[in-house]
């Protein structure tokens, strides 16, 4: 028993650094496996406080720009509007809310990491604006990631800009799918992997959500086609997709809430059974 | 020992804060950032304990974490960096650390830099070995440990320099 005292008397300092280490290493681990929950997280009070005042003050030098952003987007749903009337063939997204299966809530992007290998965005919409864990969330111009921890104010983005990100995609003018995946390496490209070798693919053609996940409407812009390669098999495509969204610079964003999400899911997993 | 514990306290709320605010955002050339809060580290008192050192960088690295969505990797690369500290200290300093007589505001800024540089390259080596946490992107870790290390060194030596020199 002296012994063991002594012992950790000596090495006290050796120890507690191992237990420390050990609890780094150990909440990394847990961050690195799929889309839980992490424990330490910036949608909380002290990081969303911090953030909250830093963005009050750093969104005035970006007005000009998201005014700009709104103008575009404006005459774009205003296309969109005009034309429907005339020819009710397009305007995909205008669709899906008309039926009203999504409700849109829009935040603003306190925090956004474009340069580790998984990125998060953190915004100020919580549980108080009745926002939850999986909900997609969209810009203007296209998607930007999944909606992964919140607090009562505050949540956090699984930017698709991650590594743990995988989202159903479809090429636009066919209905071939793939999912959507990031090698880490620049924030301008992302991979669409796994497409059927008989899907037409083309460069500069459109890459819009699949509409399989439930959690992003059909036909909401991702980006388009840059290069393609057939993988090592020979089966699939890998294809270089450019981005629509800039996701270095992202003010306003739309998060969308599928009212119809937990009946398909219960349908899912009863079909499973 | 207020004065230090003062001096100290506020040291670690301002890097925290010039951390998590500006340094983690500046994305030099898509990638490399500065990780200064390590400073703190550096400086810590050495005639204190280093189980409280320990204790502190875990917490420091803990919250930078927390505002920057990465897990656990600053806590553990932290703590690492403040138990491998005396290695650095006596490699650097020398006879000096053996007499517990360095005062980091007047020493050699050959021993300094020498200091800095041995501590940063370890920490963000194994942060970045973490962040990527994947062996066949040890490239990706050697590239991003070196860009972001001669970051940290200027602008840390600059720092310790400015916020020191002055009080002699």
């Amino acid at each position: 028993m002296q012994q063991i005292f002594n012992f950790v008397i000596r090495n006290k300092t050796f120890l507690l650094f191992l237990f420390l280490f050990s609890i780094g290493l150990a909440l990394t681990i847990q961050s690195h496996s799929y889309h839980r929950s992490k424990f330490i997280n910036s949608a909380n009070a002290l990081s969303g406080g911090v953030y909250g005042t830093v963005n009050s003050i750093d969104k005035y030098f970006d007005l000009e720009k998201e005014n700009e952003i709104l103008a575009e987007e404006n005459k774009r749903l205003k296309e969109q509007l005009f034309n429907s009337v005339n020819s009710e063939n397009n305007a995909v997204i205008d669709t899906t809310i008309s039926r009203e299966n999504y409700r849109i809530t829009t935040a603003d992007v306190y925090k956004n990491s474009y340069s580790s290998t998984n990125n998060f965005l953190t915004i100020n919409k919580g549980k108080n604006d009745s926002i939850k864990q999986d909900f997609g969330v969209i810009t203007s111009k296209g998607i930007i990631g999944i909606i992964d921890n919140t607090s009562k104010n505050y949540a956090t983005v699984l930017s698709i800009l991650s590594k743990k990100s995988r989202i159903n995609a479809k090429l636009k003018n066919s209905n071939h799918i793939g999912s959507l995946t990031w090698n880490g390496k620049t924030p301008e490209f992302v991979q669409l992997i796994d497409v059927s070798k008989f899907a037409p693919v083309k460069v500069g053609d459109t890459i819009v959500t699949g509409g399989q996940s439930s959690i992003f409407p059909k036909g909401i812009n991702i980006g388009s086609i840059e290069s393609f390669e057939t993988d090592i098999s020979g089966d699939t495509y890998t294809i270089q997709v450019k981005l629509f969204n800039d996701m270095t610079n992202i003010g306003t964003i739309y998060i969308l809430e599928n009212r119809d999400r937990d009946e398909i899911l219960k349908l899912q997993r009863s079909s499973n059974e | 020992m207020s004065s230090v514990l003062g001096i100290n306290s506020i040291r670690f709320i301002l890097l925290l804060l010039l951390q998590v605010i500006i340094c983690s955002h500046i994305n030099f050339l898509g990638y490399i950032n500065p990780y200064i809060y390590i400073i703190f580290i550096f400086l810590f008192p050495i005639k204190e304990e280093r189980l409280i050192l320990l204790i502190v960088s875990f917490l420091l690295g803990m919250l930078v974490d927390m505002f920057l969505d990465s897990g656990g990797v600053h806590a553990a690369a932290s703590v690492l960096l403040a138990y491998a500290r005396p290695v650095f200290l006596k490699t650097s300093f020398g006879m000096l650390y053996e007499h517990q007589s360095i005062k980091f505001s007047n020493t050699e800024l050959g021993s300094l830099i020498t200091y800095v540089t041995l501590g940063t390259f370890t920490h963000h080596l194994m942060l970045f070995s973490l962040e990527v946490f994947n062996i066949s992107g040890i490239l990706l870790i050697l590239k991003k440990t070196l860009f972001s290390s001669i970051f940290t060194i200027i602008l840390s030596i600059l720092i310790i320099i400015l916020f020191s020199r002055n009080k002699k």
